[in-house]
This record gives C-alpha cells, structure tokens and sequence, in this order.
C-alpha cells in the first residue's frame, strides 16, 4: 500500500494505491492518522483510482477515520472508486458517512 | 462431458497470505475465462473467508489454513478450512455489522460480501474444531460455455 498526500486550498487530498486488506490495513491506518495529525486542512478527498483491490477490511479502516476526523467536523469524501470497491460501499452505507464525489 | 479440476494449498494464517490467497485461486479459475468482474468477486470473497481465519480462528497464532478450488463446467466452487477455536453462534456471526472484535474498526461485513459476491455461500463447523466455508459461483463468460458444450 503506497500513499501520497497533498494539501491544496484547504483541501487534503489522499491517494491510496496498491491492495487495502487486512495485511496492509495497520500501515494504513498509521499513516493516515500521521498525515491527518501533521497537517491542517478542512475537508479530506480519498482517492481511489490507484486502489487495485479492497475487502470489508477496508471498510472497517475508513470508518475508522471518519470517526477521527468528525470529531474535528472535518468532512471526508471519497472519489474514483473501483466498480468492487463501490459495491461494498454501498452494501455498508458508507457513502452517507463519506459522500462520493466526481 | 463436462470438465473438471481441483487443486489445494495448505499455508499459515497469515495475512501476508491473503494475496496469495486471492492470486492462487483467480490464477486456478482463468481456463474457465471468468469476466474482469467475476474475477474481482472472487477474489474479494477469497480475501473476506482467508481474513475471518487469520483474524479469528488462532487468537494464539499458528495456525493453518487450507484452500481448496474445484471447477466443473462453468462453475466454480471454493473451500477455506481452518482447525482453530470456531464460531459459538455462526448464524449470528453471518449477520451484517456483527462483529466480535468493536474496538479494532471491524466491519463485520465480512459473510454479507462472500454472500453478495457468491452464488452461494455454507458455513459449518470442521470436523474436529474450526471452520469450513464453502462458497461457489457460476461463471458466466461465453467461452466457459462453448468449452464445455
């Protein structure tokens, strides 16, 4: 799992790229809390398009998150989802935790 | 006559081996020329049933997980077995959002995917303690049907 960040008006963009499952899930997590804690923003974009597979696991991580950052009313959105990775968003509702955007 | 195949691999509960996992039996289902989608679900069920052992099954670890993946006509049917400690109430544990662990941001989703990605989707307990889950699939690309007309 390999991910880049940038700041950008506010804006905390975040590219994951690789396979979010349960081996790479602790990196994950970790890093993301790094880069969350380090910066200053409003609003958080996860982009998905570099993603190569996720299961459920990857849920449980991205909740995770949003749990982090709602308590700051930091809104994060996701964009550029895998057509899998769209079916288990929305099987699990996360899409009204983490609105997608296009 | 319709052709069949069938291969297994025994590795640790790991989850470094849940890419293997996915790899071994999409690589296994290619002759039957599944969709890039039908690929992707059974990859995704692979990893959900390999994950639910490795977090699961051996809370003191080492620990053994076999797969096994036959194929006859055009379907698919999928096995992964551990011997570790089990599940008290699997209809419970099939729930969506049922989760024993809350405080490791589990989803719980993981049965609701197997089922949702699969045709079909068993779960019992291994005869001598642990966990058999047996999901199949039909695949429903057209050379998997003229092969096997």
């Amino acid at each position: 799992m390999k991910i880049k960040s940038k700041i950008c008006n506010g804006t905390l963009y975040i590219v994951l790229s690789g396979e979010l499952d349960e081996h790479s899930a602790s990196h994950t997590r970790i890093t993301l809390d790094d880069i969350f804690m380090a910066e200053d923003f409003a609003q958080i974009i996860i982009d998905l398009s570099e993603l190569d597979f996720m299961d459920s696991t990857g849920i449980g991580v991205l909740i995770g998150r949003y749990k982090k950052m709602k308590n700051k009313n930091i809104p994060i959105y996701i964009c550029n989802p895998s057509r899998h990775a769209e079916r288990i968003f929305k099987m699990t509702g996360l899409y009204e935790l983490m609105p997608k955007i296009v | 006559m319709k052709k069949s195949n069938y291969m297994e691999v025994r590795f640790k509960a790991l989850s470094v081996n849940e890419g293997f996992a996915r790899v071994c039996v999409a690589g296994f289902c290619l002759p039957l020329n599944p969709s890039v989608d039908e690929l992707g679900d059974i990859k995704t069920a692979v990893s959900e049933a390999v994950t639910n052992c490795v977090v699961h099954a051996y809370p003191k670890g080492n620990g053994m997980i076999t797969l096994t993946c036959e194929t006859e006509g055009n379907e698919v049917k999928i096995t992964v077995k551990d011997s570790g400690i089990g599940i008290k109430d699997i209809e419970k544990a099939r729930e969506p959002f049922f989760t024993t662990k809350p405080d490791e941001e589990r989803s719980g989703m993981g049965f609701a995917v197997m089922e949702s990605f699969m045709d079909a989707i068993e779960v019992t307990e291994n005869v001598g303690g642990g966990l058999v889950v047996v999901m199949t699939k039909r695949i429903n690309s057209g050379l998997a049907k003229v092969e096997n007309a």
